[in-house]
């Protein structure tokens, strides 16, 4: 992919040191690929001029990469302490029944990877929901099925994998 | 429909965000005075500012308090040296540095320019939390409009310094908060905290000395300029000056972010500002300063928010998050909820932090689920002894701080649950039990010895 090839010396171009554009460049790689998928890891390795055992150790030590395949949207919902207090529990639950997965998991139709995080920084407009990481505040248990809904309905028509 | 978050209106006492609402034209920060601040400085030397922000004893308001006037004096001179912005609030219960940004990102950009100035630093690097992507566009459009203007990839202000400012976002790590670990996560290494020495201000971003401060600390710093570091220092108590942001959530009627002066106390801010609990209920305890912090008791509550009042009362003021916690609450799942973050953020270098919140998350499960007995609190606390103090960067002593104070604040709970071989609390209670309750067949039972 010429482009991401492209986007990636952008990056380099931020940073004294090439290695500085690792995370910006497994982001794109995630962002075409869908996930880090070993042809995406191969092409932020070529981009960087790094191997790519050095790309997987890196991007394997975060939450936001992807090193397995994902539904085509990911809903993560934060149940850390502030949210905890204030009903993420019942949020969480209500998005298991509603997909038919315990978290982490996508559901069957492949449409939703439900993932559990820690504290996304809303504590206070809790509980806080990612979904497709735009935040959703003030998330209650009744706006599941209707997110949900929305999801299904806005596949996208190619798959990634 | 979930709803936007709201923004607490201003008091007279608000000098960092005293507005409602945001301000993130450059041309409306510039209306209200923006960047004049930066004018001012560009007038004098580094040394010159380096002494304001001396004297008006800000300290970091990133959670170690440092302070900040005396942490850029030590930057190792050198051509080559980095300023960065710790924008990786991760703290739980913080939330702060993400309205300063949403509110009023000019504010930051201004304080970094100063900053740079007076460094003379080759570039600054924003790390922000990967999380915080709308956070990070509007950030990417301040600096855009700030070059726009001329305040950043050009000549700075008819001198021949040539200021530049990047946003790195990180990918989801809370230790890249710790400052080794960001440096680490910013040179393209794993996130993970190395030995001090070298320190940052000696080898940092890329290897050259930096200066890395927190975000609320650098959005100060126009203030400081403005007022001057005197006037600043009459704000708040001698050791403690100014005002900061206090990140209040959980069992309060009016959760949100509320500009204190650090003269103020608990009982204002929680009771004050955030309106008590909600009808009905009483409070059974709070967190000071951010999840890692001990707890502090209802007979607390007038301790005050500045840094050395909060280490009087056996505590610490941390990153100003605090967490409200009514009477319905489950101690023991608060501790479990409060170790299992904790367990999944510790990078894994250090066996004591490694291994050490694990056992303290897995026993803590067993206690929960009632299959505990009394010397396994005895246990978790040996365990937490041999947590703290013992590694690289501060992430275990996070974990061992507060789950001490659990259980030395409410040791009969942990008890009951024990001796009833079940949670006390209905199913109702506001924080379930985890699932899976256990993450494998329960330890072996231990005796205290």
């Amino acid at each position: 992919m010429a482009d991401l090839y492209d986007q990636i010396q952008a990056e380099i171009a931020k940073y004294p040191d090439r290695r500085g554009a690792i995370l910006p460049a497994l982001r794109h790689a995630q962002e075409h690929y869908g996930w880090l998928s070993p042809e995406a890891i191969e092409a932020v390795a070529e981009g960087l001029d790094l191997s790519p055992a050095r790309c997987v150790a890196v991007a394997s030590f975060y939450d936001m990469f992807f090193l397995q395949p994902v539904g085509d949207h990911v809903v993560e919902v934060c149940t850390n302490l502030s949210c905890a207090l204030v009903g993420s529990d019942t949020v969480l639950r209500r998005f298991e029944d509603e997909l038919g997965v315990r978290a982490p998991g996508t559901s069957e139709d492949g449409a939703i990877t439900l993932r559990r995080v820690e504290c996304l920084g809303g504590c206070g407009w809790g509980p806080v929901v990612s979904v497709d990481e735009e935040y959703q505040e003030h998330f209650n248990p009744e706006d599941v099925g209707p997110l949900c809904e929305r999801l299904r309905a806005s596949r996208p028509t190619e798959s990634h994998a | 429909m979930p709803e936007a978050p709201t923004f607490a209106p201003p008091t007279d006492q608000s000098i960092l965000l005293p507005f409602a609402g945001t301000r993130r034209e450059i041309a409306e920060y510039e209306a209200h005075g923006g960047y004049g601040s930066l004018r001012k400085a560009v007038g004098m030397t580094g040394e010159q500012l380096v002494e304001e922000m001396i004297s008006s004893n800000l300290r970091g308001r990133g959670g170690a308090g440092f302070p900040a006037g005396r942490k850029a004096s030590f930057l190792a001179p050198g051509g080559e040296r980095y300023l960065v912005i710790n924008a990786d609030e991760s703290e739980p219960g913080t939330f702060k540095d993400r309205e300063i940004i949403l509110r009023n990102p000019h504010m930051l950009i201004e304080g970094i320019l100063i900053y740079l100035w007076m460094i003379r630093g080759t570039a600054a690097y924003i790390y922000i939390r990967g999380e915080y992507l709308k956070e990070a566009a509007i950030l990417e459009g301040a600096i855009a409009q700030a070059r726009a203007a001329g305040y950043v990839g050009a000549p700075l202000l008819g001198t021949d310094y040539v200021p530049e400012i990047y946003v790195h976002r990180g990918a989801g790590a809370y230790i890249c908060g710790e400052e080794t670990a960001l440096l680490s996560s910013l040179n393209g290494d794993r996130g993970q905290p190395t030995a001090k020495p070298p320190f940052p201000a000696v080898s940092g971003a890329f290897k050259k000395p930096t200066l890395l401060n927190n975000v609320e600390t650098v959005a100060t710093v126009p203030v400081i300029i403005g007022m001057g570091g005197a006037a600043y220092a009459g704000i708040g108590t001698e050791q403690s000056t100014g005002t900061k942001m206090f990140s209040l959530s959980g069992h309060v009627r009016n959760p949100g972010n509320y500009e204190m002066p650090l003269s103020a106390t608990y009982r204002d801010l929680i009771e004050g500002r955030g309106g008590g609990l909600p009808e009905g209920r009483s409070l059974k305890a709070f967190v000071p300063g951010g999840s890692s912090m001990p707890i502090l008791m209802p007979n607390q509550l007038d301790t005050g928010l500045s840094f050395e009042a909060v280490v009087a009362a056996g505590s610490m003021a941390g990153s100003g998050a605090v967490i409200v916690v009514d009477d319905r609450t489950c101690m023991v799942r608060f501790a479990l909820r409060t170790a299992e973050f904790y367990m999944h953020e510790s990078c894994g270098k250090c066996t004591p932090c490694r291994e050490g919140t694990r056992w303290i998350t897995e026993l803590l499960r067993k206690l929960e689920a009632g299959l505990g007995s009394s010397a396994e609190i005895d246990l978790l606390l040996d365990i937490c002894d041999r947590v703290e103090g013992n590694c690289l960067c501060v992430l275990g002593d996070a974990c061992a701080m507060p789950v001490r104070s659990h259980i030395r604040n409410f040791r009969a709970e942990f008890e009951e649950h024990c001796r009833l071989g079940r949670c006390p609390y209905p199913d109702d209670a506001p924080m379930s039990e985890l699932y899976p309750p256990l993450l494998r067949a329960p330890l072996p039972m231990v005796a205290a010895t």
